[in-house]
């Protein structure tokens, strides 16, 4: 059964929390999609047990260590490997052809959470012949995450659906192949690794840092306004090079934005474009 | 009673059948939005659009991030995703843990409708064989919302509508034609909740 309590905490209050988080941490939340910001501050409340908006905001505004543990549920990390196996088959059959034209491969994975939609493109990359000459950034606002992702590892129990996902993206290897079971654990291949940057960044404050052939940012714009998305989708464009490609998750959009003319469409059901301009 | 802003229906195993019966009545302009929260295998992808799209005259779009939520329309929540509403009456999405095993939940859609439309919701829920929405039509009902439930002897799994009913008082008990009554009622302004 589903045991979430009702709001805990009302509209003016999460404009509070968000005020100070702001100038205590300097993490700016006001341009996040507030429906799920505020499902998720209840979810905090009741899963920690903090009764009231006050008790709440003395712990993050006092107490640092939990406030990376209010980012971190705050945040939804939620992914996969080969999450939307339809999407990876579309950059197997039409997007890493293309991109083997190029000497050395730049790809960003921004909002990458715990890294599995990483280590997917990496697999994706040794199977074509590319990993050697690619290098995956790989970025999230969310630190421990990011330590996740560096290690390599991923609960053993997720990899009979992973196996299923990447055999229906047209994989014809034997998945297990690539990692070895050790305590529970899926430990990947150092190989796949050995390709990765991971970095923190900020999509709402941070600048570009690179140019890239391939940009990756799935179900982060979701959590997003239309204002904040629109910004972020300036700051992609202008980190790719004419003929980039940029990829989203399966319900996001970047038509409303202002640069969608700079952009032509490659796969309009799995949210793929190309910069034209 | 004031007039409702939003309809808004839930259903699992055996409710893409209910809908298929009641929404190819609905007339081309209906008054108020329908969300509609229906879970189906991911799998599926946007074929239920396709499926009501080709049979009814109002316009059944599934929902995509931000999209604006207004009358005249049937929104589908896609599947794999939570479907969130804003203040300013546009839809997130939301790729969070499941609730009740599944996403999106009726009861996540339940729940961010009513903190956003307060008293002006009327909740449906059909058919299924599991508890989701149970606790969501409770709180629409508690908020002073208007609450349906498909009755458990025409629904292919009653255990939704009866979970509902374990916990709650729905204002009425009805079979898939008589949802879709009251439904065309409602453009005529002669239904129960709103008079
Ligand atoms: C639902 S996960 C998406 C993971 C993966 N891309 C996928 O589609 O499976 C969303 C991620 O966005 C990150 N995120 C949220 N706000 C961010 C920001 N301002 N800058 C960078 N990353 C952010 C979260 O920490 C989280 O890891």
């Amino acid at each position: 059964m589903n045991n979430e309590a009702i709001n805990i905490i009302n509209d003016n209050e999460v404009e509070l929390l968000t005020d100070h988080i702001f100038k205590r941490y300097g993490y700016d939340f006001s341009d996040y999609s507030q429906a799920s910001f505020k499902r998720r501050i209840n979810r905090v409340m009741q899963n920690f047990k903090i009764p009231s908006f006050a008790e709440l905001d003395h712990k993050v505004i006092e107490n640092e260590q939990f406030f990376n543990v209010f980012i971190e549920e705050v945040t939804v990390n939620v992914t996969e490997m080969f999450r939307d196996p339809a999407f990876y088959k579309v950059l197997r059959k039409e997007v890493i052809p293309q991109l083997s034209t190029y000497p050395l491969i730049r790809i960003w994975h921004a909002g990458c959470s715990t890294g599995e939609e990483v280590y997917s493109m990496a697999i994706l990359l040794k199977e074509a012949g590319l990993l050697e000459r690619t290098l995956l950034y790989a970025t999230d606002i969310n630190q421990q995450v990011l330590e996740k992702a560096a290690s390599m590892s991923f609960p053993l129990d997720n990899m009979k659906e992973y196996t299923e996902n990447y055999i229906n993206c047209g994989g014809l290897f034997d998945f297990s192949d690539y990692y070895v079971a050790q305590y529970g654990k899926a430990v990947f291949l150092e190989e796949f690794r050995n390709r990765m940057v991971f970095s923190p960044h900020n999509l709402v404050l941070d600048q570009s840092f690179n140019e890239f052939n391939l940009i990756l940012c799935r179900n982060v714009l979701i959590y997003f306004n239309r204002d904040l998305q629109n910004k972020v989708i300036k700051l992609f464009s202008d980190s790719l090079p004419v003929l980039g490609y940029l990829a989203l998750g399966n319900k996001e959009s970047i038509s409303f934005s202002s640069v969608a003319d700079n952009f032509e469409t490659i796969n309009k059901q799995e949210r793929i474009w190309r910069k034209k301009k | 009673m004031e007039e409702k802003e939003v309809i808004i229906i839930g259903g699992s195993a055996g409710s893409i059948d209910v809908m298929m019966q009641i929404l190819p009545n609905l007339p081309e302009e209906f008054p108020v939005p329908i969300i509609l929260v229906l879970h189906r295998r991911p799998s599926i992808g946007n074929l239920s659009e396709i499926i009501f799209q080709n049979r009814c005259k109002i316009p059944v779009l599934e929902v995509e991030d931000k999209m604006p939520i207004m009358k005249n329309t049937v929104y589908l929540a896609p599947g794999g995703y939570h479907l969130l509403v804003e203040k300013n009456h546009s839809f997130s999405l939301d790729f969070s843990e499941k609730v009740n095993h599944s996403r999106p939940s009726i009861d996540v859609t339940f729940e961010s409708v009513v903190d956003i439309y307060n008293d002006k919701v009327i909740g449906i829920l059909l058919t299924g064989a599991n508890t989701d929405g149970a606790r969501g039509l409770k709180l629409i009902k508690d908020s002073g919302g208007y609450t349906i439930i498909q009755s458990p002897e025409t629904s292919m799994m009653p255990m939704m509508p009866e979970a509902a009913e374990s916990i709650m008082k729905p204002d009425q008990i009805l079979n898939p034609l008589e949802i879709s009554d009251f439904l065309i009622n409602i453009t005529k302004k002669k239904c129960d909740c709103c008079a």
